[in-house]
């Protein structure tokens, strides 16, 4: 017994001994620029705490794993929630049946609320009248906009897709843009077709699509670089997510072509390249802020029967333009992750 | 099949006493030459240019190949070990997420302790043969198919990969590290471009081929490249011969660790940040890239050489179609028919030389 303890005490010695020592030279190059220490402490925004009872609601969406963008509407939601004295269930797949699945699930929860995207409408339409049925109140955010009052939805927040694409169309209009290539990364996703669709409508220049793998970097910066290589006439990326334009940046200059970058949706690092004009403006749908109104709203409703848009009308998050104009202003939220 | 797996027990012929024999000696030489299962790829792999070639005039542009080779790269390096792998008899489905894992690692390491970025490197090197060495110690042990080991890490590393980030940077992608003390040494390694008569040609390109050329010596000149085909052979007869089948077996998935770390700081030092959930389905184009090339599904068989003009076909036909202006609706399509003809081709010159 006492023989064994010390051989593995003897044993182990050495191998503390490298840990120590390899945390000691870790700790020895530490870098003098950039880091985790140049950031600048400071939280989300936060507002006291309601005294309302406790209640419980689902927010499910279509998210794929690890999106930066669903990530931003989740932090709305949790910020809503932490105000409003409710515990939030946050749940997600992007495969519509599996999504449908997760909304029973929570009804089976007996939920006080329940918040749902409507990426495909059709395979939602049952479980959201059952929702209906159980007398839960369900709301709609970010897609599905065609859609939730035949679904029998309450409220909706988001972002008419189309007309954030006509509104971006109608933008490179007034740059004087003559040929576009519209960059979609998930083939087949809908609300990424009805984007470029709109710059198709409005833009009255030459609109291209092309297929990226959006799962791949390096695989996304040789396809765009392939693409301006192809046709030089191309004065104009738009790519559809922030990730996707900071990777067209260096395609753009890869391919020696003069083509200026323009993208949906937003991040830290895009708010950067914005004020350093790599990339000319953003379209921002606001994310956080559907997810805040969503689970906000169905505190409202519960305690003061208040319905946003008046149960008409959906209310838009979006098309709002982030250009290096107003970009200061977003940049100190977006580098907290809200924006 | 007899034919390709007899380099695993004996030393390749030396062709040198053949081609004395004149004449007589020619034929048989062409025939055995196109027997072999590489040069069915390469055939394939100019059948695809020299189309495109036609096809796609941007690609007569020497910019647009380094294009292209850039891209065949980022697969090829990571074929190679998978190839390896898979001429030793076993499969690693975890290489596409792997890759994320090692930069996830390595961004967030430097970024949240404020350390110079080698460290970040140094330690995702580590964590990288770790999971390998992980994954091929529990196909030893186990003696479960590494098909379902390795799922088994694929699914857990895509759930770390995300979790651990969300957890660490509170955001689901890493901070962006190019400010920080020692990038712009790494980078140089990983992510820098030369540029050669006026085109910028990126170094992954020789890395691919460097690892190319000592993985073919390793394979045909070593012991430890005879104990690769014979532990895929099998696995008993080359335990009873004396080779040291759980070593090879272990290094080999650390090799496969070894090169999704390379590609991983390859991303991470040209993008400045990693977004967690990337990575996934890659594992299947190296696979696929390995399979191409002429390493068989089953072990025993394969090269080295095999697997690059796998990854060359697929960048090949990837940004071909680009480059040709095809209606992209149709893209993945395309792509299908073009591997699928691709190989047809290569199945055919090796059936029609092995024939005789």
């Amino acid at each position: 017994m006492d023989r064994s303890s010390q051989s593995r005490s003897r044993r182990l010695a050495p191998i503390v001994a490298v840990a120590a020592a390899a945390a000691l030279t870790l700790a020895g190059c530490s870098s003098s620029s950039g880091g985790k220490k140049s950031e600048e402490g400071g939280s989300a925004a936060s507002a006291g705490k309601a005294s309302t009872p406790r209640m419980t609601v689902a927010l499910v969406t279509h998210q794929s794993q690890g999106d930066t963008f669903w990530d931003i509407v989740r932090k709305g939601a949790q910020a809503a929630a932490d105000k409003d004295n409710i515990k939030l269930v946050y749940s997600a797949d992007p495969n519509a049946g599996n999504q449908a699945g997760l909304v029973q699930n929570a009804i089976d929860q007996k939920v006080d609320g329940i918040a749902v995207t409507l990426a495909k409408p059709d395979a939602m339409k049952a479980v959201v009248a059952k929702a209906v049925s159980a007398k839960i109140p369900i709301v709609g955010l970010n897609s599905g906009l065609g859609d939730w009052k035949k679904l029998g939805l309450m409220e909706f927040f988001g972002q008419d897709e189309s007309v954030a694409g006509e509104a971006l169309g109608n933008r490179l209009n007034s740059e004087g843009a003559k040929k576009v290539v519209c960059v979609i990364h998930e083939q087949g996703n809908v609300g990424l077709t009805q984007r470029c669709d709109g710059v198709k409508k409005t833009f009255s220049g030459t609109t291209e699509t092309l297929y990226v793998n959006g799962t791949d970097a390096p695989s996304v910066k040789s396809t765009i670089t392939a693409k301006l290589t192809q046709d030089k006439a191309i004065d104009h990326v738009i790519t559809l997510g922030a990730p996707i334009a900071l990777i067209a940046t260096q395609s753009v200059s890869d391919a020696g072509s003069k083509a200026k970058v323009a993208t949906f949706d937003l991040n830290k690092d895009l708010t950067t390249a914005i004020s350093k004009g790599t990339i000319e403006f953003a379209v921002d749908q606001q994310p956080y802020l559907q997810g805040y109104l969503a689970i906000d709203s169905l505190w409202l409703y519960k305690n003061n029967g208040n319905y946003m848009g008046g149960g008409e009308q959906p209310v838009l998050t979006g098309p709002a333009f982030v250009d290096k104009s107003n970009v200061d202003k977003v940049a100190e939220f977006a580098a907290k992750g809200t924006r | 099949m007899s034919q390709q797996a007899q380099p695993a027990v004996s030393t390749p012929p030396a062709p040198g006493p053949r081609e004395k024999d004149g004449r007589t000696a020619q034929r048989p030489l062409a025939l055995r030459i196109l027997a072999r299962p590489d040069v069915g790829v390469f055939l394939g792999a100019v059948a695809v240019y020299v189309f495109f070639l036609v096809a796609a005039p941007p690609v007569r542009e020497a910019s647009s190949m380094a294009n292209i080779l850039y891209q065949s790269s980022t697969i090829g390096i990571m074929a190679l070990p998978v190839a390896l792998l898979m001429i030793g008899g076993e499969f690693d489905l975890s290489a596409g997420v792997a890759v994320i894992t090692s930069a996830l690692t390595a961004a967030m390491l430097s970024y949240q302790l404020t350390l110079n970025v080698w460290a970040g490197v140094i330690v995702a090197l580590v964590v990288s043969l770790g999971i390998g060495f992980l994954n091929g110690w529990l196909v030893v042990k186990t003696g479960l198919p590494s098909f379902l080991i390795t799922l088994g890490s694929f699914l857990i590393l895509q759930g770390v990969n995300l979790a651990v980030t969300k957890l660490v940077t509170g955001n689901v992608a890493t901070d962006d590290i190019s400010n920080m003390d020692g990038f712009d040494q790494v980078k140089s390694i990983f992510a820098s471009s030369f540029d050669i008569g006026g085109v910028q040609v990126k170094i992954t390109i020789f890395w691919w081929l460097f690892f190319a050329a000592i993985a073919t010596w390793v394979l045909l000149r070593t012991k430890y490249g005879n104990w690769i085909f014979a532990v895929g052979g099998n696995k008993e007869s080359a335990r009873a011969v004396g080779v040291p089948v759980n070593f090879t077996k272990i290094s080999l998935f650390m090799l496969v660790g070894f090169g999704a770390w390379f590609v991983g700081m390859h991303q991470l030092f040209s993008f400045n940040t990693v977004q967690s959930g990337e990575g996934v389905g890659q594992e299947l184009i190296y696979i696929s890239a390995a399979v191409i090339g002429g390493c068989l599904l089953t072990g025993g068989a394969g090269s080295a050489i095999g697997p690059v003009f796998g990854a060359f076909m697929f960048g090949m036909v990837q940004q071909g179609i680009v480059y040709a202006g095809w209606n992209p609706d149709w893209f993945k399509a395309f792509l299908g028919v073009m591997l699928l003809g691709a190989v047809m081709i290569n199945l055919w010159v090796q059936r029609t030389a092995t024939r005789r």
